[in-house]
Parts: structure tokens; sequence; C-alpha cells
């Protein structure tokens, strides 16, 4: 649904994982970006309906892509920059309280 | 990332897009405390999303951006990118969120260029993954050189749809279709304006980028498309006369000024029925009705990224008048050249706003349609909600939770009013604008408790000296 284009792939490799698999990104992407580019376009399931969902807005406005990045969940994926060995999930239904 | 490294400032500067870049650049020299805040990891805006390393095939169109930012980086701010505004009050103070820590800041005066936001498209199936903005895709193609693949159709109207199928081209890719849903009508309607539009120099720009895209891609007309997924994978877009096989469908009806960090300070808004939005009351200097802060850029209006450079300066001046740096003569003539290059922008806006404008029905959830991403409220739901007496936005909370969402109605405000508005025979207008409270964005209770606090602060809790 994505490519990089050449000069954008040659950015410095940035490893993480994606449910659990390991995965790549590249310098410069949002966790968003890096999710897409994997070709996954769902990343989460909705609070209320558990339906898939993908990214929108990539700018910070309609929190559609809201993700678990290294256990903290309802985190905006497009506005966290992807790290090295960044754990990043689907956020599952609503963020489950505090035990 | 660091958290602002004073209690105080003379000047906060929230966003870094062309008006909050102009807002910096021309405080250069001025010897004012100056905070800068902007939520992206980089500055340039949305417009000049990637101005730290853009891509040779659109690196044309940053050579402004590059010019601009280089004379706001002059101005020595202190410049905090990745912060989040999730606090504005009146007085003013400002709560600043960086990376999971936060700060209260006092501010002299705020000018705010939160710029804009794109305007809600509605449509049965925009909900599915698979679907996003124009505004989304372009992102990412700025920002981390990712091209749309696949059988990519966009969906809309507005001069983004047309600059995006452009810069696609202009890296190798080719959408598969447009569909444009501009209302049969606008032409004729925008006509009156056309003088001024031919006076701006908006004109040469956009001839050659139509022409550039009709030639390359299949262009459809349908007012009402509906998207729903295909058994077999991929999506399915209807409209009145065909349909389409898509990987990837990219949604856009315009943009619209990002009014909550503006409505959370308290400023007044008004209906624009140019422009069907509301918008925050402002005067030339884009001073808001709350005093000390002003509103500069699309975040004031939509006018383009040009003009919002000028909407930046201009606040500037009246903030280095107000703060004593310069007298009103001073404001004055430098403000002159300025005004003037805002007024020449200004004047092509009109036809534009006017050519490109969805119709009621396109701006409206239909009732198969989800209105509120956040809470799955449908339409039908909104439009049940309102016979049994929701008599507007903030009344229709406590039926349906529309804006109650982690986006706080940032999607479905101006759909929810619209509807509400159509179901009630008023204006919008008349029915006004969803609340938008502190905290504007969310912040953990854990970041709130753990912000320093000075003996003031412990004081005011415990009730004595």
């Amino acid at each position: 649904m994505f490519r990089r284009l050449p000069e954008a792939e040659s950015r410095p490799v940035i490893p993480f994982t994606f449910e659990g698999r390991p995965a790549e990104g590249r310098a410069g992407d949002s966790v968003a970006a890096a999710v897409l580019a994997l070709g996954e376009l769902a990343c989460r399931e909705t609070a209320i309906s558990r339906t898939p969902r993908g990214p929108y807005c990539l700018m910070g406005v309609c929190f559609d892509c809201l993700m678990e990045i290294d256990g903290v969940p309802n985190r905006q994926a497009c506005m966290v920059p992807l790290a090295p060995g960044m754990r990043v999930a689907r956020q599952r239904g609503p963020r489950q309280p505090w035990p | 990332m660091t958290l602002p490294a004073r209690d105080s400032y003379d000047l906060v500067v929230v966003g870094a897009g062309p008006a909050g870049m102009g807002a910096v650049a021309e405080c250069a020299g001025q010897g004012i405390s100056l905070l800068w805040v902007d939520e992206q990891p980089s500055p340039g805006g949305q417009i000049h999303r990637g101005l730290a390393a853009p891509l040779s095939a659109l690196a044309g169109a940053y050579q402004r951006g590059l010019a601009l930012l280089s004379a706001a980086r002059a101005a020595q701010a202190e410049y905090l990118p990745g912060a989040t505004v999730w606090q504005i009050e009146p007085g003013a103070s400002l709560g600043v969120s960086v990376g999971g820590a936060s700060r209260l800041v006092a501010a002299r005066r705020v000018i705010l260029a939160t710029g804009a936001l794109e305007r809600p498209m509605p449509i049965p199936g925009w909900t599915l993954p698979g679907v996003m903005t124009v505004g989304g895709a372009q992102t990412l193609l700025k920002a981390q050189g990712l091209v749309p693949s696949g059988r990519v159709v966009l969906v809309g109207t507005g001069p983004l749809l047309w600059l995006f199928a452009a810069q696609m081209l202009a890296v190798g890719a080719r959408p598969a279709l447009i569909l444009d849903t501009t209302p049969a009508g606008n032409a004729r309607r925008a006509l009156r304006h056309l003088p001024g539009f031919l006076a701006s120099p908006y004109l040469a720009r956009g001839l050659g980028l139509l022409r550039r895209v009709r030639r390359a891609v299949p262009v459809r007309r349908g007012e009402h498309p509906a998207i729903r997924p295909r058994p077999a994978g991929g999506l399915l877009i209807a409209w009145e006369s065909g349909e389409a096989e898509a990987d990837l469908i990219l949604l856009h009806q315009g943009v619209v000024p990002h009014v909550h960090p503006a409505q959370a300070a308290g400023c007044a808004l008004a209906w624009s029925e140019a422009q069907a939005c509301f918008v925050p009351v402002t005067d030339a200097w884009g001073e808001s009705s709350i005093p000390g802060i002003a509103i500069a850029g699309d975040g004031a209006g939509i006018a383009g990224a040009e003009a919002a450079e000028y909407g930046g300066r201009i606040a500037a001046l009246q903030a280095l008048a107000a703060l004593g740096r310069i007298d009103a003569a001073t404001r004055d003539a430098r403000a002159a050249p300025l005004l003037a290059a805002r007024a020449r922008w200004l004047a092509g806006r009109a036809f534009l706003d006017a050519l490109f404008l969805p119709k009621p029905a396109q701006r409206q959830a239909a009732p198969e349609a989800i209105a509120c991403r956040c809470e799955e409220v449908s339409g039908a739901a909104l439009r049940q909600a309102v016979r049994q007496g929701a008599t507007g936005p903030n009344q229709l909370k406590a039926f349906l939770r529309c804006g109650m969402g982690p986006c706080q109605g940032r999607q479905c405000a101006l759909t929810v009013v619209e509807t509400i508005a159509a179901e009630r025979g008023l204006s919008p207008a008349a029915i006004g604008p969803l609340r938008a409270r502190n905290p504007i964005k969310p912040v953990t209770l854990a970041e709130i408790a753990a912000m320093p606090v000075s003996e003031a602060d412990i004081a005011a809790v415990l009730g004595r000296r």
C-alpha cells in the first residue's frame, strides 16, 4: 500500500518489533509510518465495536492511530518518533485499568 | 527533549509552521524572552514537513520554508520540538508536555499558530483501514518518503487533492483515479470572485498543476461516494454513476482552522459562511477576544501558507509593541508592506473558497455513515438524539458522547454542528460550536502530579500563607 522512495530507503535502519515480530523502519519514521510501511493498514481495534481501524490524519488530531508502545497503551503512534528496540503492538479495545 | 527552561516568558509562540516561523523571525534582535513550542519533531508545519531533509523531487517547494526557518533561527528563541500544549488559560499560563513531563509557564503574550486540520468527510466507510486523508498521505511522503502504491483512489475536492496528485506524479507514482466530489454549481457561484483570484499569485500555480494531473490521471465526478470492504480484500468505492476497486483511498474536502487551543483559552469564535467553519474572532493584528492572546495563520481562518507567514509577522509586531520593545509608529511602518503582501494572497481566497466548498449534504453525516469516529456514532443516531431533544453539540455529549472521545471533537465537531443545524432547521451559527476544555490534549494525572510546585502553589492549596 506504500513503498519507500529509494532516497528514503537509504536512511539508517531502525529495528523494532511489531506484535512481537522483528521489523525495520527508517530514521525519521513515526511509529505509525513505520507500521504502515510494513503493509499493516490497521493499527488497533476500536474501543466501542472492536473493529479494525488504521491511522487517518498522521498529524496528531484524529487519535485513530492509538497503539501500545513499549507497554504503554493509548499512545498516538503518528506523534511518537520510532526508536531502536521499540516494542509496538496494536491497541485492542480501550486501555485496561491498572490492576 | 527538554522542558521549558524558565517559569515565565515575554512571548510564547505555539506552532512552527509558516505563521509560527514568521512570528519568531520578526522577533529577531528584540531582546525578549521567547519560548517557541511545536508538537512536531521538526519545524516547518504540515506544509513544510520534512524540511530538515526534503526529498529531491519536492525540494523546489521547500525553498521559501528554508529561508523562513533560517530567519526564525536567527531570533534565538528557546525552541522546543515535540512539545504538546495541553492547557491554555486566559492568564496566560500554558501547560507544556515534553517527553512525558510537564511544566506550567506564564506568558505576557501568546501567539497561537496552530494551523489547520482537514475538514471531516463523513461518508460511509471512511473509518475502514486503508482509508486515510490526503493530508496524511502527504505527510508520509514528505517526512518518510512513503508513496501510496497499488490502486490509489483520491476522493474529494480542494487544492490539496490536486497538489498531492501532482506530487505523486513528481515522484513517479500515479493515482488510479480521482473522484472529484466538487458540487455542480460551485464554479458558477465562484465566478463573481474571479477578478480577485486573477490578480492573486494563485492563478499560475493552480492552472499548471491541474493540467499536469488531468493529463495523467482519469477523473470521474460524483458527489456522494460510499466505501465498503471487498470480501476478497481491498476496498470498493461506489458513487452515483460508477464504482472502482482500490487498495488505498485518500479523502479530502478542504481544511478548517484548528480552533481547540484558541477555544481552550476562551477566545470567541464566529461562524464563517464562506468557509463553513468556526473561526476565532480576530482583528487585523490577529488579536483575539482575550487580551494578550493572538492567533496567526490558518488557525485564524484558512488563507494559505504565504498569508500565514505574513500573519505571524504582523502578530509579532503587535506583541513587540505591547511589550514596549517598539513604538506604534515603528510597528505600523514595519507592518505596512506585510499587510499589503497578505492582502494580495487573501484576494484570491474567496474564489478558492467558493469553488471548492463542499455542499451541506457533504458536510453532514449520512444516516449510515459514522459521524464521530472515536465513539462510533452514526448519522442516524445523531439525528435521533436531536429528535429526542439534544439542541446542540454540548447537550449531545450527554446523549451520545460525541466529542468526548480521545480526539475531543476535533474530527466530529463540525459534522455534529452542521447535522444538528440541518435537523433543527437552524444555521450552524445559531447552534454554536462544541466547547473545547482544558486539557486539550490527553495528559496523565501522574504527569500533572509530578509537575514542579512553588511555595505559592502549596500555600494556595493549603489555604494559608
